[in-house]
């Protein structure tokens, strides 16, 4: 492999990276803050994805093509619901254990899955990237690079960003902290713990189908694309360590690289080495490599 | 067309003996055949699923809802494409409701386990897709019969029309699952008996989407050319990531027809001038074809796709094999023996059976035009796959 | 505990024994063919259930077991004659419980949900070596074509190849499954193991070699989890990667929540209930064209299980006594004040 090769399969492995941190940032945020193993989580990226291809149309109808706003509306749309299931499924669900979590999420993923056939069909189905985004940058002699992918780089680190900065700058950030550490003394203090798990759930809603939103013109939208992001968003969080934005951060990009390297040089091992690494790596370090904080 | 022709005579002889069996307290002749559909309604493939009953159903309407001058009736269980459930199912349609015929399906791995099942009971199969070779190859049985192809055949004909191409140097890529490696090995065979020599083989795991690394890595190895087996999903998304490194500028790309069947409105411009090999294409001009495209659109209101006329051709075989027996679909050597002979007057063209029970067929050559895969040429003529490990 | 597990259970494993019994006598053979799947379901759930309800351990990567079992068997029987049923059982179930040695080993160094993700991992893992290459014919599976079979000096006291045969065959592994495993938790081992789920630290200070005692039940939930793995592979003669998959590891830990946590017979309902469910919604007969929408009404019915039956199907007895004893308190303490 040469030095421009090499180059270049970095930058795929950081954007496949990226696009993993949006999915798993949000799948950390519920799970660590409010300690709920959410199986459904892959369907809210489908749920996004299908937002991409189905509210284009009647963007275009109403207020002329826009992507941006399509994006706007399907997030808004998206933290809606994820506000509602939150007080109609999950609300009941803190004081359980973890294994009827587990079983109540499977159902819903059914319903989910279910409701996408009835609503869109099976078939699969493209979205178009903007115009504006729609180039390519000559990378080397024969390939080139699309400025699309660029652009989901950027809502990534963007994302993060606004991220790290409410959680770790603002007042909302730091009751969702002391909720996370300390549920009972947050509530003790007059917060209104379940309000602030509702905005916590439906934010890791929105960022699941933000992502699938903005993947849907490069991933294309199909049936049963939220479990193939389910496990390996799972992966990304438990090595990053539960509830951690930043441990989710480097976790992607860790499974970002090895998944593209490993694909290229051990071909015949590639659907091991991501399992692999999370094996090693909490075998080293059994809670993850940043603990939640 | 034939059995067009015969059908009132046969009913009423059909009639004649039924009446005369019921009397004599033997209610087998005469009653419904029925028909179990395993197919997936759920899941990655619920489209081809509901796309191949449709092609049979509307095979049978097309008859008057009779084959063999016998009523069908039809049972449903949804695989799930689950191979790990493959035996329950299937039995839910052997045993449960004591099909006569078994009809699926569309994943590989829960056609193994169906086409099992199918030998241990003697239930005829015919599989309206799922593309191993070994189930018309170790696994072929004389009630086991396929109306769709192997995974070799669309990839050998490939291989032999890019060494034609005058391409040298060949990287190819695939899921890393029996499919692909089955389609690969045929592309390998075709090509290098052309005088071409495959480069590298390069796999992705099973269902993983990220191509990028490989086409960076096909790009480094500059290749004449590229051989892919993808489908559904992937397929879209290969095509357009392809599309958009620039890379279908420089190393054209080939692929089994499933890279560009059912998922062209998906792909849009990236999928353009592309060129497949598969035993259908748009633009066939047969007779049988334009009365099929008709039917189907008056019927469904959707245009036909190659799943929809395997789905048919499943129809016609049987309806052949029954015609032979006048419905009795319990004397099965005779029904068999008509299947084997029958030459089906497909949409796709005309077939027969191999030894193996796998069509011999025509595999065109395709090109991606606006949201049709056109006809080019016939890539090769009756070709018939080797069945290898078959002893029957 | 004790009270949970005395009474109640045996009466419910006598009727489920006598039940199982009579049911050839009673249904159809596809019932007989179905009926025994579910109990090779049920002896995977109860081999989870040892972990989950027993221990405190949740694999989610328990399908490993069974399919490395289930291989082990396909590929280990000879090809055109009938393997040793002994022999080949007793392989199948320490392949199982050599990997599950190999596996427990490493991943109990962790706990709670990493411990769910790294059994995962480990059954990933083995899910696409078997998926991958050739050692098991690929993603195409391999063939078991010949049942095993059992001889003594020249006589068979039974044939696999007799759908009526397996099926008492795998009513008895299932009873003894059962019943050894209701044994084992009552014994100091088991009991040691719950004092685990509970409080490991305590049991830790109290001198209990606590990692010796999880490998040990990890392993044997393992060996389990082979022997159904085994009946699978003998009963359907076909093996594929997608037993070692997550999708496998999902169902047979929802076969466990569902039928109630905890308790042992609680596995093996959740394991016929789960399976009749959806057997029930996708069914034609019963539904109609709405059965294509079976995944609709299985998850709402997963739902409104979770909701309404916290502590599983099998809880149910339990809350109705808690009610009762909480009413009778009522009614004591009313008549207290009465007075």
């Amino acid at each position: 492999m040469d030095l421009a090769t090499f180059l270049i399969q970095c930058l795929n492995a950081i954007q496949y990276g990226l696009l993993l941190f949006l999915v798993a940032s949000g799948l950390t945020l519920i799970f660590g803050i409010m300690g709920v193993i959410n199986l459904a989580h892959g369907s809210f990226y489908m749920m996004g994805a299908y937002f991409a291809y189905g509210l284009a149309p009647f963007v275009a109808a109403w207020f002329g093509e826009s992507f941006v706003l399509t994006l706007v509306l399907g997030l808004a749309l998206a933290v809606l619901i994820g506000y509602a299931l939150e007080w109609a499924f999950f609300s009941f669900l803190y004081r359980r254990e973890h294994l009827q979590q587990v079983l109540m999420t499977y159902g819903l993923i059914l319903v989910f899955e279910e409701l996408r056939s009835i609503l869109a069909g099976n078939d699969v189905h493209g979205v178009n990237a903007p115009a504006w985004l729609a180039g390519s940058i000559p990378l080397s002699d024969l390939m080139t690079y699309p400025v699309y992918r660029l652009f989901i780089s950027a809502v990534c680190v963007a994302t993060g960003l606004v991220l790290y900065v409410v959680i770790r700058q603002t007042r909302l950030g730091m009751m969702i902290r002391a909720g996370a550490s300390n549920r009972e003394m947050v509530q003790s203090l007059g917060i209104n713990i379940r309000l602030l798990y509702r905005i916590v759930f439906a934010a890791g809603v929105g960022l699941a189908a933000l992502a699938g939103m903005i993947a849907a013109p490069v991933s294309t939208v199909y049936p049963n694309m939220g479990s193939q992001v389910l496990i390996i968003c799972f992966v990304v969080v438990v090595i990053g360590g539960i509830g951690s934005i930043r441990g989710a951060l480097v976790a992607s990009l860790l499974v970002g690289i090895v998944d593209t390297f490993g694909k290229v040089l051990f071909p015949e091992g590639a659907g091991v080495v991501v399992y692999l690494l999370m094996a090693v790596i909490l075998l080293w370090r059994p809670e993850g490599l940043f603990r939640s904080g | 067309m034939k059995t067009m022709k015969r059908r009132p005579g046969m009913v009423m002889a059909g009639l004649a003996t039924g009446l005369l069996l019921a009397a004599g307290g033997a209610g087998a002749q005469g009653a419904k055949v029925k028909v179990g559909f395993m197919l997936p309604y759920t899941g990655t493939y619920a489209a081809l699923g509901n796309a191949i009953e449709n092609g049979f159903r509307l095979y049978v309407q097309e008859q008057g809802g009779k084959l063999g001058g016998r009523e069908l009736e039809y049972f449903k269980v949804d695989d799930e494409s689950e191979p790990a459930k493959a035996t329950d199912n299937v039995n839910k349609l052997v045993k449960r409701d004591q099909v006569d015929v078994l009809v699926g399906t569309v994943h590989s791995g829960v056609a193994l386990g169906m086409a099992k099942v199918a030998r241990e009971t003697k239930t005829l199969m015919i599989n309206p897709n799922a593309g191993a070779d070994a189930v018309t190859g170790a696994m072929c049985a004389p009630n086991i019969f396929r109306t769709s192809f192997s995974n070799w055949q669309p990839g050998y004909a490939m291989g032999k029309v890019m060494a034609e191409k005058g391409h040298k140097r060949a990287v190819t890529l695939t899921w890393k699952y029996a499919a692909g490696d089955e389609s690969v090995g045929g592309f390998r065979e075709g090509f290098e008996a052309g005088g071409g020599k495959v480069q590298k083989d390069l796999t992705v795991p099973f269902p993983n989407v990220e191509f990028q690394a490989l086409l960076t890595e096909i790009a480094s190895l500059k290749p004449d050319a590229v051989y892919v087996f993808f489908a559904g999903g992937g397929a879209v998304k290969f095509v357009k990531d392809y599309a958009a490194a620039g890379l279908n500028k420089t190393i054209p790309l080939y692929g089994a027809g499933f890279l560009t069947d059912g998922t062209l409105e998906a792909q849009g411009d990236a999928a353009q001038g592309l060129l497949t090999t598969l035993h259908y294409a748009d633009g066939l001009t047969n007779a049988k074809e334009k009365t099929f495209r008709a039917g189907y659109m008056a019927a469904y209101k959707a245009e036909p796709d190659v799943y929809a006329m395997q789905g048919y051709d499943a129809g016609q075989l049987l309806g052949a094999g029954l015609a032979a027996v006048k419905g009795d679909v319990k004397n099965q050597a005779p029904l068999i023996a008509a299947m084997e002979k029958a030459t089906i007057d497909s949409p796709r063209g005309p077939f027969t059976m191999s030894k193996a029970h796998n069509p011999v067929q025509d595999i065109y050559l395709r090109k991606v035009e606006g949201k049709q895969n056109k006809v080019v040429n016939v890539a090769i003529k009756g070709l018939a796959d080797p069945a290898r490990g078959c002893k029957m | 505990m004790r009270f949970r597990f005395a009474r109640l259970p045996m009466a419910f494993a006598l009727f489920a024994l006598v039940a199982l019994a009579a049911l050839p006598w009673l249904a159809t053979p596809y019932m007989v063919d179905l009926t025994t799947k579910i109990m090779i379901m049920a002896i995977f759930a109860l081999s989870l259930e040892l972990l989950v309800g027993g221990t405190g351990l949740v694999s989610f990567g328990h399908a490993a077991y069974f399919g490395v079992a289930a291989y082990a068997a396909a590929l280990l029987a000879p090809k055109y004659d009938a393997a040793s049923l002994p022999l080949l059982f007793a392989i199948a179930v320490l392949a199982a419980g050599a990997y599950a040695l190999v596996v427990g080993a490493l991943v109990l160094r962790t706990r709670g949900i990493y411990f769910i993700m790294v059994t995962l991992a480990f059954a990933q893992m083995a899910y696409y070596i078997f998926h991958d290459t050739k050692v098991g014919g690929g993603s195409d599976g391999v063939y078991l074509n010949i049942k095993p079979e059992l001889t003594i000096l020249g006589w068979k006291p039974f044939n696999l190849d007799n759908g009526l045969h397996f099926y008492f065959f795998t009513l008895v592994l299932l009873a003894a499954v059962f019943v050894f495993l209701t044994l084992l938790l009552r014994s100091r081992f088991g009991c040691a193991l719950a004092g685990i789920r509970v409080n490991e630290t305590r049991m830790r200070a109290a001198g209990f070699p606590t990692y010796s005692y999880k490998l040990a039940a990890f392993v044997l939930a393992g060996m389990l989890a082979g022997v159904a793995g085994f009946l699978f592979a003998a009963k359907d003669g076909f093996v594929n990667p997608e037993l070692l998959s997550w999708h496998q590891s999902g169902a047979v830990l929802l076969m466990v929540i569902l039928g109630g946590a905890g308790r042992l017979h609680g596995a093996v309902v959740g394991a016929f209930a789960l399976t009749l469910l959806q057997e029930a919604f996708a069914s034609e007969a019963i539904f109609g064209s709405f059965a294509k929408h079976w995944q609709l009404l299985l998850g709402a019915t997963i739902i409104l299980a979770v909701a309404l039956l916290p502590e599983g199907l099998t809880g149910v007895a339990d809350e109705i006594r808690a009610w009762r004893l909480r009413r009778r308190d009522a009614g004591q303490s009313a008549g207290a004040t009465d007075a």
